[in-house]
């Protein structure tokens, strides 16, 4: 089971909590984490990579264990504490306010 | 009785405002989207339940929602604006080819004979149709391959189709505008477009009679008159009766020609109304009052309407999307406010009063008249 921590607005659009739980098949990466949450909630296509060429959205960033993962290749396994549940997959807005 | 029913759209979700054919008691319910930018909220002309809406953020890009009662609940639609062909560019800011990027859904035009079509005029500018109730979108891409796009610049606020309007005696025809490309129109159901922007003047391009290049901010049509069209441009407030072929400027007494908004009266067709605003550095009305001005002739001849609406130390702006009029036999006038004010008359201009005053920044406002 998948850990995903979503931001604030898109938890609302995809009417769920903080944190969202998958099962995602395979080695687990950010590409097959995000197509599987993706599947789960059509909602947010389109809304944390563009859906034409499947790049990040600028304003989001992709945290798991203390690290920024946001510029690794999506194909990359995630880590072990992530595809074992025991640590979230963090997607994160850029902060805004000033 | 009948009702009326507000679609605000505004800088941090979108609001639905109700009221009786009176048009003095309101209910405000929202927001919905909270806290996101709701550029455009508007409902099916044949079926007033069915609504769409465009959802956007920086962050996380561009949704489009639906509701099929009224606004009670809404689906997300779908999202994803794929251009067509070959991406061309466009000028930047510096002057360097741009490619055509998507960025966001400026204005939603419903069809004025069904239900599940849908039209988008969107930044990069390009006009997209959905037959599905927005499950799916086609580019009408012959307007991004037409030859003059390589040349479009945008303007502050992008490079926005924000016009779309359907010409209800022919379903082939449909005039739209860029800013800052200008006004174009087809006549063959979006296979093909040109502009239409002769007697245009703009004195921020090069050429100011050129072909394109003008920066419409916005136009407005009567039904029962479709030829005849009416223009804010950047400045200037300009007329056509040939449906674009040719522009005359009717600013006439107006105290600045610059604005956003305009919109026709409902059983007038000679009865326009526009807000001044000081200049294009000062986006906000001049002399601290905000009016709204009136002209009963097809303009050049404008009269201010004050009654209601505060004359003085007032800086606000309404934007192009954020005027509208309702069909009641007393025309109600509604307009919206870059501070949050939203605006009604039912009096066709005589007289306002503000329904609601400390909402987000308004981006658009739509109004239907329920039986």
């Amino acid at each position: 089971m998948i850990r995903i921590v979503l931001p604030a607005n898109l938890r609302t659009l995809a009417d769920v909590g903080r944190e969202v739980e998958l099962e995602v098949g395979g080695t687990v990466t950010q590409r097959s984490v995000l197509t599987a949450l993706e599947a789960a909630y059509p909602m947010l296509r389109g809304t944390i990579r563009d859906q034409v060429t499947q790049k990040r959205r600028p304003m989001l960033r992709f945290f798991a264990c203390e690290e920024d993962l946001s510029d690794e290749s999506p194909d990359t396994p995630l880590p072990e504490p992530v595809a074992t549940g025991k640590e979230p997959y963090l997607i994160v807005g850029a902060i805004a306010g000033g | 009785m009948s009702t009326v029913r507000l679609l605000v759209g505004t800088h941090k979700g979108a609001f639905i405002l109700t009221s009786d054919e009176r048009r003095e008691r309101w209910k405000v319910d929202g927001p919905q989207f909270t806290g996101w930018d709701v550029y455009h909220v508007k409902g099916s002309p044949v079926d007033p339940n069915r609504l769409y809406a465009s959802q956007s953020r920086g962050w996380f890009g561009q949704v489009v929602q639906r509701s099929d009662d009224g606004g009670k609940t809404w689906e997300p639609a779908g999202n994803e604006f794929r251009y067509e062909g070959a991406i061309n560019t466009h000028k930047w800011y510096d002057n360097s080819d741009h490619p055509y990027d998507f960025t966001r859904v400026w204005h939603l035009e419903p069809s004025l004979t069904d239900p599940d079509t849908v039209y988008a005029g969107v930044e990069d500018a390009a006009l997209f149709k959905s037959t599905d109730a927005g499950k799916s979108w086609q580019e009408l891409d012959a307007l991004r391959h037409h030859p003059t796009a390589p040349s479009w610049a945008p303007g502050a606020g992008g490079l926005c189709l924000h016009t779309i309007i359907q010409d209800p005696k022919n379903p082939d025809r449909l005039v739209i505008a860029i800013s800052s490309a200008g006004a174009f129109r087809t006549d063959d159901g979006g296979k093909s477009f040109k502009p239409i922007n002769k007697g245009l003047r703009s004195n921020y391009i090069p050429d100011e009679d050129a072909e394109v290049g003008h920066c419409v901010h916005h136009i407005a049509m009567h039904p029962s008159r479709p030829e005849t069209l009416f223009m804010q441009k950047h400045w200037d407030v300009m007329r056509s009766d040939n449906a674009g072929d040719s522009w005359t400027e009717v600013s006439g007494n107006l105290p600045t020609d610059f604005g956003f908004v305009i919109d026709v009266h409902a059983h007038e067709p000679e009865t326009i109304y526009v807000v001044p605003i000081k200049s294009d550095s000062d986006h906000f009305v001049p002399d601290g009052k905000l009016r709204v001005y009136r002209s009963k002739n097809g303009g050049n001849e404008w009269e201010a309407l004050t009654k209601g609406l505060p004359q003085k130390d007032c800086y606000v702006n309404v934007l192009r999307d954020a005027m509208t009029v309702d069909n009641l036999d007393s025309c109600g006038v509604y307009f919206g406010t870059t501070a949050g004010q939203v605006y009604a008359s039912n009096d066709a201009g005589d007289s306002w009063k503000p329904i609601v005053e400390n909402l987000p920044a308004v981006l658009s406002v739509e109004v239907q008249t329920l039986a």
